[in-house]
């Protein structure tokens, strides 16, 4: 991801949230939120977002950023062939399926 | 106020020399369920007819003469983010009401192996967001020590099921403290383990780099026999430490004599001076018992907060994108895919579910990942590193593992920054993976149960259990 911030201790421009940013991460994470859902929202997070501030007087530019616990690298093994899920069973538990396929409506060409 | 249940030791012990039977025991803990149940809501799913069987089958192996496991006849309830093949796994959520797992994970597999009477699945704030259990779908538990409180949470109906003698011991998960902070509130024995030392297959992932399986027992012997059953390396999760299960029964009567307790001198504020109090009469007992008390510094600590309630939301947002209306749970239909998926998900998911994903997505979207999840995990490496310090004079560090003892419902739920605060002692050992327990050490304000919580290195499980038996003998 290209990010116009920095580390700095502080970078204000990216602190402004209000419906319209709100509304665009509600579409990035496919959720449809209601107009009033969307006000409580962007309180709530600017409220959080506020209260995470603390850890812009932090000096991190020396830090590396740890993304998990573990000295671990990928694991890999031998490419044998394993018992695995059944399919009647898996495709059992969707909301729709038709010949031996997950069903979903239209993707593209949907005209209204 | 707490009622006396048999151990899982002293059950395993019973059924196996004929003392009593596995049938016998289940239904001793199914009149309890009959009798609170209503009032506790521990369950989403009672497994009756299933636990019956299991249980009139290890009686039939028992007459015959045949092996049984370490667990025989031991009934234990599962939190219901972990997949039981052909039992519905909900999460506790609305978006996977009905879902019927094709799969067992392989915590379930392991205690299905050992003999265990699986009696069903516990309720959790949806998929384990929250401190109190009060964000399930399916309503709130109750503390069965005080039905006006809330039991903790995310394991909230892991912790109830066993303080109300429904189970004689549950599995929850751990992302932020979800096992640890419902045992103190419960007053039960509640172990994290070390990250990569429980498999995490079949949970349902919340924040993959945080998440561990671990016990809910009455006893420091019997986590320790749960932990035995449940640790070792796992080739179907890619995040298991290559390693053999822990031997942690072994362990419990070695003492803490020579072992070093660090102290936190500058820890977070705003604890109740009666857990305070408690922690204090903790550290008394050690050194009574033969440790040393040493003064430790955690000055990344107030920090925890922040880094995790970025990296697990974000962690979320993403692990939660899998649940679209396509391959499980519901569907709300609509004319293209794109309008399915947000009306799915906005039917699906509750509002602390929405607002970590919205937090998640946030702090992850270009422009703002730099400042916000980047910034986050630096300040996780200066937490790691905190303590990696810290242990290089000290063996094992003690803290409160709740600011407070349980509260009442409603207390926490207008301001999710404060329910956030109830997890600022748990969180740290989540973020550098290493391994944590609270054990029940005395009662607070009302007299409800407090629990220490002991920290210890990844790994250091046979320490922290020595410590932890310590103090369950003073107590």
């Amino acid at each position: 991801m290209n990010a116009p911030a920095s580390d700095d201790a502080t970078t204000p421009e990216v602190r402004v949230l209000d419906d319209e940013v709100v509304a665009k991460v509600a579409r990035l994470a496919r959720l449809e939120l209601t107009p009033a859902e969307l006000t409580l929202m962007t309180k709530q997070l600017s409220g959080m977002l506020e209260h995470f501030r603390d850890i812009d007087k932090l000096d991190l530019s020396a830090v590396a950023p740890m993304a998990q616990p573990l000295p671990l690298k990928n694991v890999m093994r031998e490419d044998v062939v394993q018992p695995c899920l059944d399919r009647d069973e898996v495709l059992a538990a969707a909301p729709a399926a038709q010949d031996h396929r997950f069903r979903v409506p239209p993707t593209i060409g949907f005209v209204e | 106020m707490a009622q006396h249940f048999d151990s899982v030791v002293d059950i395993v012990r019973d059924v196996r020399s004929g003392a009593t039977s596995a049938t016998r025991v289940l239904e001793d803990h199914f009149a309890r369920i009959d009798e609170r149940e209503g009032e506790i809501h521990a369950f989403n799913l009672v497994m009756r007819d299933e636990a019956r069987a299991v249980a009139t089958r290890i009686d039939a192996d028992i007459a015959a003469g045949r092996p049984v496991g370490p667990l025989a006849g031991v009934p234990i309830a599962l939190k219901d983010n972990m997949c039981t093949r052909g039992v519905a796994t909900t999460c506790s959520s609305k978006i996977l009401e009905g879902w019927k797992p094709p799969y067992d994970a392989t915590v379930v597999t392991k205690l299905r192996d050992a003999g265990a009477v699986l009696v069903g699945k516990t309720n959790l704030d949806e998929f384990a967001m929250g401190s109190s259990t009060e964000n399930s779908a399916f309503g709130p538990t109750r503390n069965p020590l005080d039905t006006s409180r809330v039991p903790g949470g995310s394991s909230g109906g892991s912790a109830a099921a066993v303080a109300a003698g429904f189970a004689a011991a549950s599995l929850g998960s751990d992302t932020g403290g979800s096992i640890r902070q419902p045992a103190a509130l419960c007053g039960l024995v509640g172990v994290k383990p070390t990250y990569g030392l429980v498999s995490r297959q079949g949970l349902v992932a919340f924040a993959s780099s945080l998440d561990q399986i671990g016990p809910f027992t009455h006893t420091v012997a019997d986590a320790a026999l749960l932990m035995d059953t449940i640790s070792g390396h796992d080739p179907l999760d890619s995040t298991s430490l290559p390693i053999a299960p822990v031997q942690l029964g072994a362990v419990l009567n070695v003492g803490v004599d020579g072992l070093r307790i660090g102290r936190v001198v500058d820890m977070p504020e705003g604890s109740e001076p009666e857990v305070l109090a408690r922690l204090d009469a903790a550290f008394g007992a050690l050194e009574k018992a033969g440790a040393t008390i040493v003064d430790v510094r955690l000055p990344s600590l107030e920090y925890g907060l922040t880094a995790y309630y970025l990296v697990a939301p974000a962690e979320a947002s993403s692990n939660l994108a899998r649940f679209d209306g396509v391959r499980y749970g519901m569907r709300v239909e609509a004319e293209d895919l794109n309008a399915m998926y947000g009306a799915t998900r906005s039917a699906g998911f509750g509002a602390e579910v929405k607002r970590r994903i919205m937090l998640g997505t946030y702090a992850l979207s270009a422009g703002y990942y730099d400042a916000y999840y980047g910034k986050a995990l630096k300040v996780r490496r200066l937490i790691a590193d905190d303590f990696a310090r810290a242990y290089s004079t000290c063996d094992v560090i003690l803290t409160p593992t709740s600011p407070t003892v349980a509260f009442p419902f409603g207390d926490k739920t207008a301001d999710p920054l404060a329910m956030y605060l109830c997890d600022v002692f748990t969180i740290p050992s989540n973020l550098a993976g290493h391994a944590a327990m609270s054990v029940p050490f005395g009662s607070g304000a009302h007299g409800l149960p407090v629990g220490v919580q002991v920290l210890a290195p990844a790994l250091a499980e046979e320490t922290m259990f020595r410590v932890a038996a310590a103090l369950e003998r003073a107590t």
